[in-house]
């Protein structure tokens, strides 16, 4: 320490600091990492309201056969926006740029991120690209019908507003870069001193991991996009065949982004859970090291398995079966990884609180996810069902159940230490339960239907499938109000809840080690630094 | 500056920075990759028809190219050194002589890209639509590849500007270069990518 | 903090690193310009790589960098091999 450090300095949180600004400009010019996790925060939940509406839209519509609120092509207009806010504007960004940014450098022992400006310009890009993605819902041209994934040549052809969805995406695409980027540099240069990588808690683990994954994956759908924008502006022709272009081109390069994508989704999803359940078991986490490699494994394989979603594109017949045994191989270390989670339980003093609640109904809706991908992952059944609900479903149980839920718990573990104070256990528990209930009703009938033949991105269907669709129908309404009061109760709390001790779980990891909500500078004299971060008697 | 670099004030770490500049450099690649990629499988694809297209660009303005790039390549390299000598004067100059470079190679691609027009060959011309589906992707995928390239260079040359006037300054120095040094990073992967661009664009046999 | 301890790149290795630069580029264009069919582009790409591994080490300073800096380098260029590779998969058959 400096000889500036020697006289104590005050404790101020975060929320209350005075810095150069006040007001909304103290939020919003905020170089502070906890600030601009909080900004990240709000932004994401408001979209994701918007992407939820969109989605009950739509459950609305499939409720019976034929038209029932809307037109086809507004249909096919909400899949995509609905789509594109959702992977783009809230998951992709979510937990890392959110709960990342707030524990990823107090789980370290640093006072930010290494770069706390460039930090604050991720926010703003990622603010303008999504000012971009919805302006092109309004264009006159209408809004784009594509599917989030944007496949040529329909996409290079149609009349709709599409330049403008995927400017947004590019844009989106490089904030990620950007926090990924400060992030790895975070984790290099900014641990405690005397804090090997070895002594990383595993959330940094996972953030580190999925950091690599959006530094290196999204420059390549970056100049897919570009490409995809030239040939509609000047008709150069990389992907429609009119042009002289493969359009199975387009799907290589987007899938070789887009697929290591969801393990940036999922990846500090797993993170999270890996630190709420030792807390909440009291016990140390079991094989630290499977699952802090397993991270990386998953990352560096995750960037060769692309091909899977293109089985019946019409690639070659040996890409497909090499495809299929790359998948096989990402399922190990997350197998794994579910393996050390549930051996972590084993004799440990569970204490079932709603953080602990939405872990386990992570594990068990991700199981489901997981297995179910192998099923499409392997070649002859994925024919069988590609392009069904069944898809619909899985990505869905991986996505929310899995992110989601992730974020869900995320939110209820680290409340008390980002805001100070408590929301409401029991309401807490009853969002738990319709949350889980309703999701389960919504997408598991979508298997059912999706292997009998219902196919996706579809507004109408056979009347034999619409037992299925109601019973879908019910649980979006449940999961929508399960979402509203656990809101509710977590805004309850932040406004009006107990205040909350600075270590309400007695988790071991270094956050729970300073006061709630945290000071500015996060540690005002040097943390500990133990052999291993789960350290419980 | 103390071991521990816990400083409230003022936070500084050259090589958080450097590095950080370097993990841009891997996504600029990757980007430039994703197209590399592209260019492979069209050539794969259409041998014959790449070589035909390639005959229509002057390999003596490609060489030219070329060679003002790794000239200016070595020129903001020698910057670098002469600012860690607290050479002041020669880090300036070797600046400009790597600017003058950078606009001597933009002119060569304003002429070369202007020929091409003056024959009607450009994206989404009429004459393009008549070519071959070979040919068509070949200068697809030079006017892609060469103009994200020159755009490359401009912003290369806009960093190395400011660097000049922090040299200028003072605000860069021996004691604290890492602008520099990034900024000459930036320009040396603009070179490396066209290293790898010149024999795939203008040597197709 | 080490910013004083870095290595200088002397002038007259930059000066011959461009030398050898140039050379690489006309033995580039005179070897191409035979037809070895296959083998041209082959040899083209190693001398592009062998430039650009020229520019990286020296120009770059690479060298004198860390291990951990110089083995990222070098995974991002095997990963678009990879990348690359994988893709020929389904292009050379089908």
């Amino acid at each position: 320490m400096m000889s500036n450090g020697t006289d104590k300095i005050e404790y101020v949180s975060y929320l209350e600091h005075q810095g150069k600004y006040s007001g909304l400009r103290s939020w919003i010019f905020a170089t502070d990492h906890k600030r601009i996790a909080l900004l990240y925060l709000y932004a994401i939940a408001t979209f994701f309201f918007v992407g939820a509406i969109l989605g009950l839209l739509m459950r609305f519509e499939l409720i019976a056969p034929g038209e029932t609120i809307m037109k086809p092509q507004t249909y096919n207009g909400i899949f995509t926006v609905h789509g594109v806010i959702m992977i783009f504007m809230v998951v992709i960004p979510g937990l890392s740029a959110v709960f990342g940014n707030f524990f990823l450098p107090i789980l370290i022992g640093a006072k930010d991120v290494a770069f706390p400006k460039l930090n604050l310009f991720s926010w703003w890009i990622f603010i303008f690209g999504s000012i971009l993605a919805v302006a092109s819902q309004f264009l006159k041209s209408g809004p784009p019908d594509t599917g989030w994934t944007f496949y040529a040549p329909y996409s290079t052809t149609t009349g709709t507003s599409v330049i403008m969805a995927t400017t947004a995406a590019f844009v989106l695409g490089f904030s990620s870069i950007l926090t990924g980027l400060n992030f790895i540099v975070t984790v290099h240069r900014m641990r405690a001193p005397g804090m090997k990588f070895f002594n990383m808690p595993l959330f940094p683990w996972s953030i580190y991991a999925t950091a690599w994954i959006q530094l290196l994956a999204t420059p390549i759908v970056g100049i897919t996009l570009l490409m995809l924008i030239a040939e509609r502006l000047f008709g150069i022709g990389f992907f429609d065949p009119k042009l002289g272009g493969d359009p199975l081109l387009f799907q290589h390069l987007f899938w070789i982004y887009s697929h290591p994508a969801v393990y940036i989704m999922i990846l500090p999803a797993m993170g999270v859970i890996t630190e709420i359940i030792p807390t909440f078991c009291q016990k140390k986490v079991y094989g630290y090291k499977a699952i802090a490699l397993s991270s990386l494994a998953i990352a560096g394989v995750g960037f060769l398995v692309w091909g899977h979603h293109m089985y019946t594109s019409g690639m070659s017949e040996n890409a497909r079966w090499f495809f299929s045994l790359l998948t096989f191989i990402v399922a190990v270390p997350s197998a794994i990884k579910v393996f050390n989670w549930i051996s972590t339980m084993y004799k440990g003093s569970i204490d079932l609180k709603p953080p602990f609640l939405f872990a386990l109904s992570f594990i068990f809706l991700f199981i489901i996810g997981g297995t179910t991908g192998l099923i499409l992952g392997s070649v002859a059944t994925n024919i069988q069902v590609h392009d069904t609900s069944f898809i619909v479903a899985h990505f869905h149980y991986i996505i929310f159940g899995g992110m989601g839920f992730a974020f869900f718990a995320a939110i209820h573990y680290w409340l008390p230490k980002m805001y100070g104070k408590m929301y409401n256990f029991k309401r807490a528990n009853i969002a738990w339960g319709s949350l889980f209930i309703g999701f389960n009703l919504l997408y598991f009938p979508q298997f059912i239907i999706g292997i009998q033949g219902m196919p996706r991105r579809y507004f109408d269907y056979p009347p034999q499938f619409q037992w299925a669709q109601i019973i879908s129908t019910i649980g979006g309404v449940i999961l929508i109000s399960g979402i509203i009061l656990m809101v509710y109760n977590l805004i309850m709390g932040v406004r009006k809840g107990e205040i909350a001790p600075a270590n309400p779980w007695n988790g071991s990891t270094l956050e729970w080690q300073i006061p709630s909500p945290p000071s500015l500078e996060n540690f005002d004299e040097a943390p500990v630094v133990k052999e291993n971060p789960y350290d419980y008697i | 500056m103390s071991e521990k670099g816990i400083h409230i004030e003022e936070h500084r770490d050259d090589e958080a920075s450097k590095l950080g500049m370097w993990l841009f450099i891997f996504t600029e690649l990757l980007l430039f990759g994703g197209l590399f990629l592209v260019y492979s499988i069209y050539r794969w694809q259409y041998p014959v028809n790449f070589h035909e297209a390639s005959l229509e660009l002057s390999v003596t303005i490609g060489v030219i190219n070329t060679i003002v790039l790794l000239f200016s390549s070595m020129t903001i390299a020698m910057a670098l050194t002469a600012i860690q000598k607290n050479n002041k004067k020669l880090a300036l100059r070797l600046i400009a002589v790597t600017l003058l470079m950078a606009l001597i190679f933009l002119i060569n691609k304003y002429f070369e890209w202007g020929h091409k027009f003056e024959h009607g060959l450009y994206p989404g011309s009429d004459l393009m639509a008549l070519l071959e589906r070979g040919h068509l992707l070949y200068f697809s995928l030079y006017f892609f590849m060469t103009g994200l390239h020159a755009l490359h260079i401009i912003v290369g040359m806009i960093l190395l500007i400011i660097a000049y006037f922090k040299v200028k300054k003072d605000s860069v120095n021996s004691d604290r270069f890492v602008f520099l040094e990034n900024g000459a990073l930036y320009w040396h992967l603009v070179d490396l990518i066209w290293i790898f661009l010149f024999p795939l664009m203008y040597l197709i046999t | 903090m080490d910013h004083n301890k870095t290595h200088i790149t002397e002038y007259k290795v930059l000066a011959k690193i461009l030398l050898l630069l140039i050379f690489c580029t006309f033995l580039t264009i005179s070897i191409t310009s035979f037809n070895l069919a296959a083998f041209t582009v082959t040899i083209a790409l190693l001398i592009a790589g062998v430039k650009g591994f020229l520019v990286l080490s020296y120009f770059m300073h690479l060298k004198y960098e860390s291990l951990l800096l110089r083995i990222l380098v070098g995974s991002i260029f095997l990963l678009f091999i990879i990348i690359v590779l994988i893709t020929f998969i389904d292009y050379s058959f089908r």
